[in-house]
């Protein structure tokens, strides 16, 4: 065992392995960032339809409400399978890296709506009605007012979820995107002890999630402190 | 002609009615009290005249103008004139005591944002609060909210102000540095309606009382008339059961 992993660390400690390492990290981050950004900005824009009370917007509730409901109970893999095939036939030139990406937005913008959403309705009513009164638009007083005080509410699950989501990418690998599992898989193929292979891709989520991780918890307990900050 | 002028007025929850057709007219510089048991729509009252619950029938114009509750543009033009201090204060929790004065005169007056700043600190200082212009709403007692919340109402430069409880949540020994500020501003001649369970203060201040029940008004009429002289059965068992405590 030890004499093999002696044997081999000439040919995996090598530029080559971890140029490929750092390519496959960064599909697995690319993912997550695009998904997960584009899913916060969607997934808001669902939580501020959701909210409104406007009569022609009622079809608009209807359909975000019945999107949020559905693709939080759909697995991440069957999303991604459902957008390979539905954007093959639109767009056969995409790459499996935007459809990955395009699967992790789908999912991502469900989860993040309903964290948005719970973040807007913590904001008490009285709020709203302060602002109306002062004849602040329905805009202002959701950029000024709610928004705002908002974030502590929002901020900390939805960089959890985001953490979470990373080691969810992995799934993409059964498309062929080569992400960080995908690359573990590769490394072994090529001959390499899995105690390798798959020890890299270890010690690399580990380094990817821990800090964001971290980063989250700081934000709990910075935005727990007080409402106003 | 009256200043402001409610005619018929009535609206209700959900099928329940809380307004049962309310008359009551304000003149310039008037500050009218309305008095009455809990759920007699004295609040409801005030939140219907500024347009956040909708009436169901009834008129109100305002210096002559009807008000169209419908329209966005009737009440946002409704709320240059009028505005209104609640209970609760509503102050926004992310902004400094300043700011909450600033927002509004920016964002809809179009007032120039220095400009605002030095009327914002002239007001807090007529509040008695010059000093915590940079303090956010958590850290002020309800008092000191309370009087930045009237700061707020006022930056509008508004003709009427509508008091709803303000005192209400406050703790005793808060009430009165509220009320020395509002006994202030009526003496500058703003017109103002108000509901309030201090009857000492409303005896003090008011022009007109007005008492309320079941969604109607029962009896109007001068302080010194409706607290010692009340004409109708159900002000004089109300008054009597205030002045028995």
């Amino acid at each position: 065992m030890i004499d093999r992993l002696m044997a081999e660390a000439p040919a995996f400690f090598t530029r080559d392995t971890a140029a490929f390492l750092g390519l496959a990290l960064s599909r697995t981050l690319l993912m997550t960032v695009i998904g997960c950004g584009a899913g916060f900005v969607l997934g808001m824009v669902l939580a501020v339809v959701r909210r409104s009370r406007a009569g022609w917007l009622a079809p608009a509730r209807v359909l975000a409400a019945a999107y949020v409901e559905l693709f939080r109970r759909i697995p991440f893999l069957v999303i991604l399978i459902l957008v390979l095939f539905s954007v093959q036939a639109f767009a056969p030139d995409l790459s499996l890296l935007g459809i990955a990406a395009i699967a992790v937005t789908l999912a991502a913008t469900a989860y993040l709506s309903e964290i948005v959403r719970a973040g807007l309705e913590s904001v008490p009513r009285a709020q709203v009605e302060g602002a109306d009164v002062l004849g602040l638009s329905a805009a202002q007083s959701f950029w000024l007012v709610i928004l705002p005080q908002s974030w502590r509410v929002i901020l900390p699950p939805a960089a959890a979820f985001m953490v979470m989501f990373i080691k969810d990418t992995a799934l993409a690998s059964h498309l062929g995107v080569v992400e960080l599992a995908f690359s573990g898989k590769i490394l072994v193929n090529r001959g390499f002890s899995p105690l390798y292979g798959f020890g890299a891709v270890l010690i690399l989520y580990f380094l990817l999630s821990w800090p964001l991780g971290r980063m989250a918890a700081w934000l709990e307990t910075r935005l727990a402190v007080s409402r106003h900050r | 002609m009256p200043f402001l002028d409610i005619v018929d007025l009535s609206a209700g929850y959900g099928g329940a009615p809380i307004l049962n057709g309310v008359n009551l007219s304000v003149g310039k510089g008037e500050v009218i009290s309305l008095i009455g048991p809990s759920g007699s729509g004295k609040s409801t009252l005030l939140r219907v005249l500024i347009g956040l619950t909708a009436p169901s029938s009834g008129q109100v114009s305002i210096d002559g103008t009807p008000v169209d509750y419908a329209s966005k543009a009737s009440v946002r033009a409704l709320r240059r004139r009028m505005s209104i201090v609640f209970q609760q204060f509503n102050l926004f929790q992310n902004m400094t005591a300043l700011a909450n004065i600033c927002l509004a005169p920016v964002k809809t007056l179009g007032v120039a944002p220095a400009a605002a700043e030095a009327r914002g600190r002239e007001l807090l200082a007529s509040v008695g609060l010059a000093d915590k212009a940079d303090s956010y709403p958590d850290q002020l007692s309800g008092g000191q909210q309370q009087r930045v919340a009237i700061a707020r109402a006022l930056a509008m430069q508004p003709e009427i102000l509508l008091l709803d409880e303000i005192t209400s949540a406050l703790d005793p020994e808060r009430v009165g540095e509220v009320l020395d500020t509002v006994r202030a501003l009526a003496a500058t001649g703003i017109s103002m309606l108000l509901v309030s369970h201090e009857m000492s203060f409303v005896r003090e201040i008011s022009t007109r009382v007005v008492m309320m029940d079941a969604g109607r008004v029962v009896e109007s009429g001068p302080p010194a008339q409706i607290f010692t002289a009340p004409q109708e059965a159900r002000t004089k068992a109300f008054i009597g059961a205030i002045i028995r405590h």
